[in-house]
């Protein structure tokens, strides 16, 4: 085995990034795929609560760079998911207890035995960000549809570039079709045009995520929500899949309505 | 008067001519008995003495035949006025062999060969610019003294700072600098100009949001305000 090692990043703070680290690695998971989620944002861990496995964490990031437990120590095995492994963030340190190189070697360690090492990065362009760069293979950018967050992703986008990681794929999450029909939202389209990247998901706002974030139970458990099928749609992609972009989109909406409208008359 | 008369009148000025060049002067002497016309060139020179003082002489001779004794004299007599004689022209080879072991150069650095002095004067020498094939994202600055030419996007929050003119072959929705060291003659070319600001030579242009489809556009300072104008083929 040879793990892919993913980060997830986006520059502006609260767009998504920990919920996206946590469902694609579910996702990946049930596609029985082995897959081992780092919480890149030391300090302020969170991706250990969206997975529900806060009470079972012993040992973190920083007792494994600075030698305290061996790796496998670290690993928090996902119960419902066996193929599914989180290592925790420490959340009395600050960033600078682990490096780049530290990151470099954890993964090189972690690649055998695995198929996907899945790191969520922490917001902003410092110490946190360069540490969760440094292993990557592919990095994915998350934005939501709005001008900020779109231009955090691209200064994101460029800097990854430089540091020779690119091209950066996209993740366009939080969209609301009924927001960007009115214009008060950037569209997929809007937002292609400026980033010029390759985008491997769509992820609709959907109320079901931050329900299921509270529970620990990530929405790509259960196949029941737009948000979880966009995220799973997205894992496939990952995997190589040609899968369609769903209808969340403005248009299809109106199209959709449209054609509600007629069924009506016909009745 | 004789008719042949007059054209040995007419003949005579022609008969020694001087003109300048890089070397020095260049003498052609014309048509004529060696011994005359040796003797007229001496008179010459002594009635300008001043302006042939130190000259550089090549000498053209045209078919003569001439020997060691003749070129010889010529040119000790040349050095009594303090003129040196470098180089004999001629037709005839036995004039240019006899001159060759005089020590004289048989040929004077004539402009070389057409084929290089049309090169030299079709390339034209042009100005010093930087080229990159990428998208300048958020947070990304490119800096030159020269020109910059940009062949992707400038996105907004992406900065161009040109000593120069900037071309943006792409959309340019950045900042952007032109001639930041007081170049009036500074432009901004863009396929899409819709910059978060424009500067040329210190001055801001505040540019009217953009309506309907993009279309290239040249801005530059006319008349102490910076202008963009569409681009149009027909009047540049
Ligand atoms: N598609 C979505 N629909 C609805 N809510 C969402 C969606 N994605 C994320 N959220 C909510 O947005 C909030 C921020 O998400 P998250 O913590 O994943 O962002 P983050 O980028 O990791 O933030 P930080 O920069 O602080 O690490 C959470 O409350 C989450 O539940
Ligand atoms: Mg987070």
């Amino acid at each position: 085995m040879n793990a892919k090692v993913v980060t997830i990043s986006s520059g502006k703070g609260g767009v998504g990034k920990t919920t996206t680290s946590a469902n694609l690695a579910v996702a990946l998971a049930q596609e029985n795929q082995k897959v081992v989620c780092i919480d890149g944002d030391i300090g302020l861990r969170n991706l250990d609560v969206i997975l529900g496995l806060e009470n079972r964490i012993v040992y973190d990031l920083v007792d494994v760079v600075e030698g305290r437990c061996r790796i496998r120590q670290a690993m928090i095995r996902d119960k419902r998911l066996p193929e599914l492994f989180l290592i925790p963030a420490a959340q009395t340190r600050d960033k600078s207890a682990v490096s780049p190189s530290d990151m470099i070697r954890l993964c090189e360690e972690l690649k055998d035995e695995m198929d996907w090492i899945i790191i969520d990065s922490p917001a902003g362009i410092e110490r946190g960000f360069r540490n969760a760069l440094a292993p990557a293979d592919l990095v994915l950018v998350v934005t939501n549809p709005e001008v900020s967050s779109v231009r955090d992703a691209d200064r994101i986008i460029g800097l990854v570039e430089a540091e020779e990681k690119g091209p950066a794929q996209l993740i366009l999450n939080r969209v609301n079709p009924a927001l960007t029909k009115r214009g008060d939202m950037l569209s997929t389209d809007d937002v292609l045009e400026l980033l010029a990247i390759k985008l491997i998901g769509v992820i609709p706002e959907d109320e079901s995520v931050i329900v299921a974030s509270n529970r620990g139970q990530p929405v790509s458990f259960a196949n029941n929500s737009k948000a979880g099928q966009a995220f799973h749609n997205t894992a496939k992609r990952m995997l190589g899949e040609e899968v369609p972009f769903m209808d969340i989109e403005a248009n299809n909406g109106f199209i959709n309505k449209l054609a509600k409208m007629m069924k009506f008359r016909g009745d | 008067m004789k008719p042949d008369l007059g054209m040995i009148r007419l003949k005579q000025p022609d008969s020694i001519q001087i003109k300048g060049i890089r070397e020095g002067l260049l003498i052609t002497l014309g048509e004529g008995d060696w011994h005359d016309i040796f003797a007229s060139l001496m008179e010459k020179i002594t009635e300008k003495e001043k302006f042939f003082q130190g000259a550089k002489l090549a000498m053209d001779v045209g078919n003569r035949i001439l020997h060691a004794a003749d070129l010889g004299t010529l040119r000790d007599r040349l050095a009594d006025k303090n003129i040196i004689l470098w180089a004999i022209l001629s037709n005839s080879p036995v004039t240019e062999l006899t001159a060759q072991d005089l020590g004289l150069a048989t040929r004077i650095s004539v402009p070389k060969p057409e084929r290089i002095i049309k090169s030299i004067e079709s390339s034209i020498p042009g100005e010093d610019a930087i080229f990159l094939r990428k998208t300048i994202r958020s947070g990304f600055k490119v800096v030159s003294n020269g020109h910059i030419i940009i062949f992707g996007d400038v996105n907004p929050g992406g900065e161009i700072i040109a000593g120069g003119s900037v071309i943006v072959w792409g959309r340019c929705q950045g900042v952007v600098q032109a001639g930041v060291d007081g170049d009036q003659n500074a432009t901004v070319c863009a396929l899409d100009l819709n910059p978060t600001q424009l500067r040329i030579a210190g001055i801001i242009a505040i540019s009217p949001k953009r309506k309907g489809k993009p279309q290239p556009e040249v801005a530059k300072i006319i008349a102490g305000q910076v202008v963009a104008e569409t681009w149009n083929p027909k009047s540049r």
